[in-house]
């Protein structure tokens, strides 16, 4: 069968089993939306390249399937860098088709040209610059293998128009050994010596804590790890990138370690005689101050990664496992720590002394942030899917909104990318069409990549957006406040420019507004009765309030800020 | 206020902490940037690296990199290279198992009385003369790094060397054995 490169490539897709493509179309790719029309292949025409880039992050998170943008060459290509660096850091399987230049134009600097291959090449776990319609099918099998296994991470593939405009005979590789890596070797056996070893730590442990990350919802490792940690009577802290992975309501759980975690899951840390890291790297925002962070720790490390075994923080045991096959290999060997029942009695006292806090609202308003995030969950469904953007409504969506399944909150972790929840809660729908979704977004973050609302709102996508409006750049405000003798420099935003709920109108979405509790409660009831066009509200909120517990940037985790009405008590 | 100096680069050949990575890695384009690239985002200094085709097989290449373990711990690096797709194998020799050579060129301007003290030197390091006009000589030895070290501060004593060092290749000893990260 002869095909041209770019039905080569859309029938590669469906071949792997895409459901959707997040794009734009351009020059260099025009030959591959061509076939694309007779294609079974949704395709979502976002109204910028970085909103398709977070929207296939967004599906590929709640679904836990790799997610799918397309676009052209030149600045369409570098538009979609942010969400690749993206889902670089977060470990999100994600495939990148990029149009580019004829390859007799590359290096002349042709019209849209631009080398996305050097560009991603630190940013991508791999990426490949298509060289012949032929090699087109096994590039794209490839991408996805490489996408999707080991370390997740996201994958580019660089058309040239004319690949895309010649023909091939048909074909698809049919096993691994077609794809062509002999450099990749994804799957390690489980060393038993070190599973023992790790056994053995984990039974002379008085003081065990389960630092669960990111890599536990990648390995599908929810059910194996309450397993264990009913079994083990092990405390439960779950990461920012990890949260989902154990419910919130389980009596184990501690909440969210780090920078803005809680008090009982940081000082757990902090006293803790055994880290068991589950899929987590030690990151900054989880650490404090490396050299004195968990200073008694022994750590048992497990991951897919071995380069992440002693980036951070040197292992007493290393495995290089995923995640759910590291818990069954501790269950089989019967791994059981010391009687916990003195070290749950501390830790309990801590929960009870300084639990996640803020004050009430004025009925008058402003509205609370916190509060605001409560009363949506309160009248949310099971099962409702959270994403965010980057800042402290990001940090308050993750301490106060109540997780009890995976792949249910979605946000930027290792990047810190502003604007990734409008577009990354389309995707998150488009992948889960039978789950409400939620954005919980900041004024500043919306501003970023509102116009994806468009998007939504043509292709049938209903999803809510709860604007936690303070008028500021409200994290940078509220380091400015703490750290810079409250010079506010470039922060403020206006509450009322733009009008939000015109803004909202103007993209065909229902724009809402919601001042003090009583609005708060209507608006939301409001929002819920609406499932068939996206929903915008507008919640006013104290720009003072501020995210505690703290710990400051470069400080210890042992000087974590509690919430000012609990200071004094320590 | 007076600029800081801009850096002029060090002159020590050997850093004190050196392993010598010998990689296989695929004969692609781009795999040399990869590898660059990898090593100048994490801070990982690389000290000499040399190139060519792989003995067996067209389908790849062997990567010679001498690494600066001061700069990073040794396993950070290699895992870090391992996670490259293009990377094939990794073999992590240490210098005392390590056979390692270099080629070093120097074209050396001389008159009437520098001539025969350069000859001297040449014949005393066990250099060779690969060329040789009235007012120069180009100076060659294939030699340890060590030995090339030496030459070079040796030649340090006449005006206006140009001098070429290829960085080393180097093979396990025989003998000795040497990490094979597969």
């Amino acid at each position: 069968m002869q095909l041209t490169g770019a039905q080569a490539l859309i029938k590669s897709l469906e071949q792997q089993g895409v459901d959707t493509v997040f794009g734009l179309p351009g020059g260099a790719i025009l030959p591959v939306y061509d076939p694309l029309l007779d294609s079974s292949l949704r395709h979502i025409l976002v109204r910028h390249e970085q909103g398709a880039g977070h929207m296939a992050e967004g599906y590929a998170q709640a679904t836990g399937r790799p997610g799918v943008a397309m676009v052209t060459s030149g600045p369409g290509a570098t538009n979609i860098v942010t969400p690749i660096t993206n889902a670089h850091m977060d470990s999100t399987p994600l495939v990148v088709i990029t149009g580019q230049v004829a390859t007799a134009s590359i290096g002349l600097d042709a019209f849209q040209e631009c080398d996305i291959t050097g560009i991603t090449m630190g940013v991508t776990k791999h990426n490949f610059l298509v060289q012949s319609a032929h090699e087109l099918p096994r590039a794209v099998a490839a991408a996805f293998h490489l996408a999707t296994t080991g370390r997740p991470g996201p994958v580019l593939i660089d058309v040239p128009k004319d690949v895309a405009q010649s023909t091939m005979d048909w074909w698809y590789p049919a096993t691994v050994d077609e794809y062509d890596l002999p450099g990749y070797r994804p799957t390690i056996e489980l060393d038993e010596d070190d599973l023992d070893r790790a056994v053995a730590l984990i039974a002379a442990s008085r003081r065990p804590v389960l630092y669960v990350g990111g890599g536990t919802l990648k390995s599908r490792a929810s059910a194996e790890l309450l397993a264990f940690a009913e079994r083990t009577r092990i405390p439960v802290v779950t990461t920012l990138m990890a949260r989902g992975a154990f419910p919130d309501s389980h009596h184990q759980h501690l909440g969210m370690p780090g920078m803005h975690g809680t008090y009982a899951a940081v000082i757990a840390m902090q006293r803790s005689d055994l880290l068991l890291t589950l899929g987590a790297r030690f990151d900054d925002r989880v650490t404090g101050r490396i050299a004195s962070f968990a200073p008694d720790a022994k750590v048992v490390h497990v991951d897919i990664d071995r380069a992440e075994f002693g980036k951070i923080r040197r292992p007493d045991v290393a495995l290089q496992t995923d995640v759910a096959t590291a818990l069954r290999a501790f269950d089989q060997a019967g791994a059981r720590p010391q009687p916990l029942d003195d070290w749950w009695r501390e830790i309990d006292e801590w929960r009870e002394r300084y639990p996640l806090t803020y004050e009430e609202p004025e009925v008058d308003g402003p509205l609370r942030p916190q509060h605001v995030i409560q009363a949506i969950a309160e009248t949310a469904e099971s099962g409702t899917i959270v994403a965010s953007g980057v800042g402290q409504h990001q940090m308050w969506a993750a301490q106060y909104w109540p997780f009890e399944e995976p792949n249910t909150w979605i946000n930027s972790g290792g990047a810190g990318t502003m604007g990734f929840g409008v577009p990354a809660a389309i995707g998150a729908k488009v992948g889960r069409p039978d789950r409400t979704v939620w954005c919980i977004d900041g004024d500043g973050c919306f501003q970023m990549t509102a116009q994806e609302l468009v998007t939504a709102r043509s292709e049938g996508i209903p999803i809510k957006v709860a604007i936690l409006n303070n008028a500021y750049l409200g994290m940078v405000r509220q380091w400015q406040e703490m750290f810079y003798d409250e010079r506010y420099s470039e922060v403020y935003l206006s509450p009322d420019l733009p009008d939000y709920v015109k803004w909202a109108e103007a993209m065909g979405c229902v724009g809402l507004r919601a001042t003090n509790v009583k609005e708060m409660a209507d608006v939301i009831d409001e929002a819920n009765a609406i499932t068939d066009v996206p929903v915008v509200i507008d919640f006013r909120t104290d720009a003072s309030e501020k995210v505690f517990p703290m710990v400051p940037a470069g400080a210890s985790n042992d000087d974590i800020m509690v919430h000012p009405s609990q200071r004094g008590a320590r | 206020m007076t600029p800081p100096e801009p850096f002029l680069g060090d002159t020590v050949h050997t850093p004190v902490r050196h392993h010598i990575l010998s990689v296989l890695v695929e004969n692609k384009a781009g795999v040399l940037a990869r590898i660059a690239g990898m090593f100048a985002r994490r801070g990982f200094n690389i000290y000499s690296l040399a190139v060519a085709p792989a003995e067996s097989d067209a389908r790849f290449s062997r990567v010679t990199i001498v690494v600066d373990a001061e700069s990073a711990p040794l396993e950070q690096i290699v895992g870090q290279l391992d996670k490259l797709v293009n990377v094939v194998a990794i073999t992590d020799l240490s210098p005392q198992d390590a056979l390692e050579r270099e080629l070093l060129l120097a074209t050396v301007p001389v008159d009437d009385a520098s001539r025969g003290r350069l000859l001297d030197l040449a014949a005393g390091a066990g250099a060779s003369i690969v060329d040789v006009d009235g007012a120069a000589l180009t100076v060659m030895l294939a030699g340890t790094p060590g030995a090339c070290d030496a030459l070079e501060r040796s030649l340090e004593s006449f005006p206006d060397v140009e001098l070429h060092r290829t960085g080393r290749v180097a093979l396990p000893r025989l003998g000795r054995t040497a990490t094979h990260e597969e």
